[in-house]
């Protein structure tokens, strides 16, 4: 099952009104890979996240998600796929239990309530899940959106800065919501935090400007190496690909 | 694994978005409050704005109570939309292998029955303040009519006025000249449900009913043309 | 369909319409149709019994009524266009006719309140048709309105379109219900269901003004879509440029 391409993104370039956010990306990422995508602000980790998603149609270029793109087969493409955004995308005035029941449904799963209690009890919320998710904390919330994101049983995760405010407890739920290494679900997330990065990630890209710069394995690298081919990445100017650039005069 | 393929079955993603948005406005009432009330205050302010006397009220009194009405539901509409950009739930949907167009179907259903509970509450207080005999069952039926396709087009354009800048006035401004013809029919049904004309109601409904239909399909297939992607 | 190396105002099949040759000669045609109209209007038309000159006003009013609705029934063609292949062209022809309509439907609806006040003696009557004509101006701006109130492109253009759809399927309802609603308008002249009953010259000097006030329509519109078009291939510029820096 290794080499199966789970993600393929080629010559993605997105623009948000006038201004590129993403400018000719490629990606490729094998199936059971955990991906970090890892960048300054703006460089567009969300965008291309968001992409992924379907929630934003690419400007040029292609996504292939599980081998089809969103215009040949956009049910596979959205069954194949969980995503954990900044929002939370939950009812604050649904229970815990009810905002799962009416994700499963809208999924179309069967079992529905089974799942909803074993998604309840894969992210410790048992005890919560007639509470209504307004009173939930930042931490609990996240672990709902998470069980959300994993009811279908995705191929692939996405996820945009999950783990910033949560604490040792749920970052530990987080990465077992990961799977197995080398598993069946791919894994692809934005981060700022690098010690999270080397702890859950198998392989790190870059982004800069829009731009991947670079692309390393973490098990390749020691406990800084990873901190400084970042600034690395920073430094150095993005380099225009030869033949790649775009514009009227080519 | 999930064996559930393609896409999710139509009428039982609308029964569920339908479900949600019922149960969350049942939670929390932020809609249904706001709407009864401005609806009623509706009612009383215009009787100091126009000044009626005891024989003319019941004719000018039909289009009281639909300005009201449209009012009331352009509020509705309104808010529900904001509440789901400001909390993100439509990305939420959007994920999901779902229909787009029963997201519309859903959030037009969710209005139509929202703005009939707020009608239902209105309807009694309006006969009483405004001392007018009401044919019910006519009564009943051209508000029916009459706010299924208020909704109709009301959910389609909150859903464009959510997303641009000055979203309180685009919502009445688009929202208004399309629904002329359902106000028109709408007062000229209730005025002889009110005795107020003695006139065939029935081209009227008719109108209504056309109108009902032809913007409920229109509205349906081009929704997904506002979403974004 | 689009080529991606041509800026976006050349890339669709119909834009050799647009060039900047044909300027200068529609600008021409359109003022000798109008200067026929003028003529046929003003001098050739007989004097009406009843009304008097002040009727010359119909040979407007009525083909300012006739380009209004011509108008917006190009907005639904252009929308449904754009939404089903989103070519710029599509857009900018939207949006062209949107502004030229409403220019058409607001002299309209003054032509008719001139010749309202002398016949009628009010400067406005509900009659069916200026009060369809009335909405369909609030539909217009409520259109344009929607342009400039959202700030991505894109989204403007397509929740234009969603509008200019919704708006053409409705006209006809609406019309229907305020022609239900009220009506004084004098019986149709060209429209009475026994044929014309005007005097030929009269009915000449119409079809003169109709077909002028057309031409000067379409000019208008190809003329501000060139415009358009050259707005959007200068944004388009901007955005490649801002691509390559870094």
């Amino acid at each position: 099952m290794r080499g199966e391409l789970v993600v393929e993104v080629r010559g993605l370039s997105i623009a948000l009104g006038d201004q590129p956010v993403l400018r000719g990306v490629d990606l490729a990422v094998e199936r059971g890979t955990r991906l970090a995508l890892v960048g300054p602000n703006g460089a567009g980790k969300s965008t291309l996240l968001r992409a992924l998603a379907g929630l934003i149609r690419p400007g040029a270029g292609e996504v292939l998600v599980a081998g089809c793109t969103l215009k040949s087969d956009p049910w596979h493409v959205r069954r194949s796929i969980g995503f954990v955004g900044h929002q939370a995308m939950l009812h604050p005035d649904l229970t815990a239990r009810e905002n799962l029941a009416v994700f499963a449904r809208l999924y179309g799963l069967d079992r529905f309530e089974e799942r909803v209690e074993q998604g309840l009890r894969q992210f410790g919320l048992v005890g919560r899940a007639d509470s209504r998710a307004s009173t939930f904390s930042r931490g609990m919330l996240q672990r709902l959106a998470l069980a959300r994101a994993l009811l279908h049983d995705p191929a692939l995760l996405l996820l945009d800065e999950a783990e910033t405010g949560l604490d040792l407890r749920a970052h530990e739920w987080l990465l077992a919501a990961f799977g197995e290494r080398g598993g069946p679900r791919t894994v692809v997330l934005a981060s700022h935090d690098l010690a999270f990065v080397r702890e859950g990630a198998d392989d790190v890209v870059f982004l800069r400007s829009g731009r991947v710069v670079d692309r390393v394995r973490t098990a390749d690298l020691g406990p800084d190496a990873l901190r400084e081919r970042y600034a690395d990445a920073l430094a150095t100017p993005p380099a225009a690909r030869p033949g790649r650039a775009v514009g009227l005069a080519d | 694994m999930s064996r559930a393929n393609g896409r999710s079955p139509f009428f039982r993603t609308v029964n569920t978005l339908v479900w949600r948005d019922l149960l969350s406005e049942y939670r929390s009432r932020e809609i249904l409050g706001g709407g009864i009330v401005f609806a009623l205050l509706t009612l009383v302010v215009f009787n100091f704005a126009i000044d009626l006397r005891l024989e003319s009220a019941e004719e000018v009194a039909p289009g009281i109570l639909w300005i009201g009405f449209a009012f009331a539901g352009m509020l509705a509409f309104g808010r529900s939309f904001a509440a789901e950009r400001e909390r993100g739930t439509l990305d939420g949907l959007l994920l999901a292998p779902i229909d787009r167009g029963a997201i519309y179907l859903a959030r037009a259903i969710t209005n139509a029955i929202l703005m009939c509970i707020v009608e239902l509450v209105s309807l009694p207080v309006f006969v009483a303040l405004y001392n007018v005999r009401a044919a019910w069952g006519e009564l009943l039926l051209t508000t029916a009519l009459g706010t299924i396709g208020f909704t109709s087009a009301g959910t389609l354009v909150a859903a464009i006025a959510a997303n641009t800048r000055a979203r309180e006035i685009m919502l009445p401004v688009l929202l208004l000249p399309l629904t002329v013809p359902v106000l028109i029919a709408s007062v000229k049904a209730t005025a002889v449900a009110l005795g107020a004309q003695s006139v065939e109601p029935l081209p009227w409904l008719q109108l209504l009913l056309a109108f009902d239909v032809i913007m409920v399909a229109t509205s349906f297939l081009v929704f997904e043309y506002i979403l974004d992607e | 369909m689009q080529r991606l190396d041509l800026p976006p105002s050349q890339a669709h099949p119909l834009a050799g319409l647009f060039s900047e040759r044909s300027g200068v000669s529609l600008a021409l045609v359109a003022m000798l149709s109008m200067g026929a109209a003028l003529y046929a209007a003003l001098l050739y038309a007989p004097t009406e019994r009843i009304q008097g000159d002040v009727q010359r006003i119909f040979y407007f009013h009525v083909p300012l009524a006739w380009t209004s609705y011509l108008a917006f029934f190009v907005v639904f063609v252009a929308s449904a266009a754009y939404l089903v292949k989103r070519a710029p062209l599509m857009d900018a022809v939207a949006r062209s006719s949107a502004e030229v309509g409403l220019l058409f439907t607001t002299m309209m609806l003054i032509t008719g309140s001139l010749w309202a006040r002398p016949i009628w003696g009010t400067w406005w009557s509900w009659d069916a048709r200026l009060t369809t004509t009335l909405l369909l101006w609030f539909i217009y701006v409520g259109y344009l309105m929607l342009r400039s109130s959202v700030d991505d492109e894109e989204k403007a253009a397509r929740y234009a379109a969603v509008i200019g759809i919704v708006g053409a399927v409705d006209i006809p309802i609406i019309h229907q219900s305020v022609v239900w609603w009220r009506s004084l308008h004098p019986e149709s002249v060209v429209l009475a269901s026994g044929g014309p009953a005007m005097p030929g010259s009269m009915l000449t000097a119409l079809l003169v003004s109709l077909a002028a006030f057309t031409i000067l329509y379409v000019v208008l519109v190809l003329m501000r879509t060139r415009l358009e078009l050259a707005r959007v291939d200068l944004r388009a510029l901007r955005r490649r440029a801002l691509e390559r820096v870094a």
